[in-house]
């Protein structure tokens, strides 16, 4: 195997098509229609990177991530994980890869987390003494001591998700992918997931590939991040490049003395507006200044405060552009 | 090791267990009991006699039996189908077939097995044939022959249930009717019945065929004798079949949304 040359993960113009079946008029009509979850992908990930993916929903992530783990057959395009082809030699992949969906657990649903554990020492083949020490580790890291004798359907969701994560990595993955693993957490739960993968990262090497709806879990762990949409990559690079990509726009807050009909000046452009309150955008490489004394100029001004763009303003503009409705009501 | 697990959990409920492992022995005899009524008013059935269509019942039963036990599973895979449970499934390092088929695997159908043994042996006992070698044989061969024919049917059932989640009453129709229709003598269904279980589902080399040579009767619907001695062949082929239709269908696993 050559894969100290090759990327770690590699996809190559990847696709998959789903055929979807609709009722027409009448009883047995149907009308087919293709679906391209994932339209043509290309990336390459080194070993010991941690990537987010992130995208709209529906827009292809997990997708992404089932042709990567071999539940899903790719319907054209290439691709690699340690050099193995997933769907051709998935149980061979499974030794080599830990997952976690956020949605769906991987333990018994009616027995104890121990059980579950030990079911995988088994199922994967781990040497006893490997097996001792990573459950430890993912014991005492992710506090789970107490939780290790009661029934996976007795515990709550931040709970599951930590014995979830400690299953994915008991067998030593080289990657592991987390499809939301912070969903529904609380922001204590989000906060001890988070400090796990960073450590994981750094003191074992795992590559992490994760998707997320949650940006912040990005900032803090991800030095590189991917946009996808509509089965497309929109963006693959660091998180700061993406202002630049996104056009940003700062917004300047507007607190008028009553209500108005929306502020019309040169250089910003209105968002919206809330009784006497309006929103005006304007870019972010423009000095806020000018606009400033325009604004305080011509209207009753009561108050006003510039926002800087948050990434995720950045990246809901971005996938505004590939889609007809705007979502400027994130803002 | 899966079906181990839930050996176990089925074994924390002792006595429930036991219940229904006898009630299942009980259910599937009742059927025989009803052929053995039927024989209180009649002398023969198509021709057989009553020790005869025990032996067919009885090989017919320990061959379903076995499928059933190992392969039984499968025909509730179209709900892990439906809601993507399966993905969990496809994560782990073992082969998909044997993880379903250790899927809520249930002790309790060793009772059909028992059931198609009894009568087995005891139709053996009743039996007044001419026993060779040869005869001695095929007996055990086409019962494994026949639970592996029963198997690789559930098998390619279970594979349409990737496009089709509620195809399981298909396979049903094959399994366990094909289980009800062999356990009777051949000569008193249609004959286009019996040329479809030997040409299209094979299923008549489950038992028909080995045992009415056993019972030195004409095969039917113009089989060769040879025939008999075909339920390996038969098997093998429908294994090759049913590997193809199973990689088929995971290639064709859609999964579900998020």
């Amino acid at each position: 195997m050559t894969s100290h040359i090759e990327p770690f993960i590699e996809l190559e113009n990847l696709e998959k098509v789903f055929t979807v079946r609709r009722k027409a008029a009448g009883l047995f009509r149907r009308e087919k229609s293709e679906v391209r979850a994932v339209d043509g992908i290309s990336f390459a990930v080194e070993r010991g990177e941690m990537v987010g993916y992130i995208g709209p929903n529906g827009a292809g992530k997990s997708t992404t991530i089932k042709m990567l783990t071999g539940i899903l057959t790719p319907s054209g395009g290439r691709l690699r994980v340690a050099g193995i082809d997933p769907a051709r030699e998935r149980t061979r992949l499974a030794q080599r890869i830990g997952v976690v969906f956020g949605q769906r657990t991987t333990l018994w649903w009616d027995l104890p987390l121990k059980d579950s554990y030990r079911l995988m020492h088994r199922m994967y083949r781990i040497p006893d003494a490997r097996f001792r020490e990573n459950l430890d580790r993912c014991v005492e890291l992710l506090e789970l001591g107490e939780l290790l004798d009661v029934p996976v359907r007795q515990l709550s969701l931040g709970q599951r998700m930590r014995g979830d994560i400690a299953a994915a990595l008991l067998h030593d993955p080289e990657v592991l992918y987390l499809d939301e693993p912070t969903i529904g957490l609380d922001v204590v739960s989000k906060a001890r997931v988070r400090e796990f993968l960073s450590h994981l990262n750094t003191t074992q090497g795992t590559t992490v590939l994760l998707t997320t709806h949650d940006l912040t879990d990005i900032e803090q762990l991800c030095s590189r991040v991917m946009v996808i949409d509509h089965g497309r990559l929109m963006y693959d690079g660091k998180l700061s490049g993406l202002h630049a990509v996104g056009e940003s726009e700062r917004l300047l807050v507007v607190d008028l003395e009553r209500e108005l009909p929306p502020i019309d000046v040169p250089g910003a452009r209105f968002v919206r507006s809330e009784g006497p309150r309006q929103w005006l955008a304007f870019p972010a490489t423009a000095s806020a200044a000018p606009l400033v004394a325009e604004v305080a100029a011509a209207y009753p001004l009561i108050d006003l405060s510039v926002r800087e763009p948050d990434i995720e303003t950045v990246i809901a503009k971005m996938y505004g552009g590939t889609r007809d409705e705007r979502r400027e009501s994130l803002m | 090791m899966v079906a181990g697990m839930w050996i176990r959990s089925t074994m924390t409920y002792r006595a429930s267990f036991l219940i229904t492992l006898f009630t299942n022995f009980c259910v599937t005899f009742f059927d025989f009991v009803a052929i053995l009524l039927m024989f209180g008013q009649v002398k023969g059935l198509g021709g057989f006699a009553f020790a005869e269509v025990a032996l067919l019942y009885g090989t017919a039963g320990t061959a379903f039996g076995i499928a059933d036990l190992t392969m039984g599973s499968l025909q509730r895979m179209g709900a892990r189908v439906r809601d993507g449970s399966l993905d969990t499934f496809l994560l782990r390092p073992a082969p998909l077939l044997a993880q379903i088929a250790g899927d809520k695997f249930a002790l309790k159908r060793f009772g059909r097995v028992a059931q198609g043994l009894v009568v087995l042996i005891w139709s053996l006992c009743l039996l007044d044939v001419a026993w060779t070698p040869l005869k001695v044989l095929l007996l055990p061969v086409a019962v494994v022959s026949g639970a592996v024919i029963f198997g690789a049917v559930m098998v390619v059932g279970a594979s349409v249930l990737f496009w089709i989640q509620d195809a399981a009453e298909v396979t049903n129709s094959f399994t366990y009717g094909g289980n009800t229709l062999l356990q009777y003598p051949p000569t008193i269904f249609a004959q286009d019945l019996v040329r479809g279980v030997v040409y299209v589902v094979p299923l008549a080399f489950v038992n028909w065929l080995p045992a009415l040579y056993v019972l030195d009767r004409p095969a039917p619907a113009g089989v060769p004798e040879w025939a008999a001695f075909a339920s390996p062949l038969v098997a093998a082929v429908l294994c090759g079949v049913a590997g193809l239709a199973w990689r088929a269908g995971v290639r064709a696993y859609r999964s579900t949304g998020s």
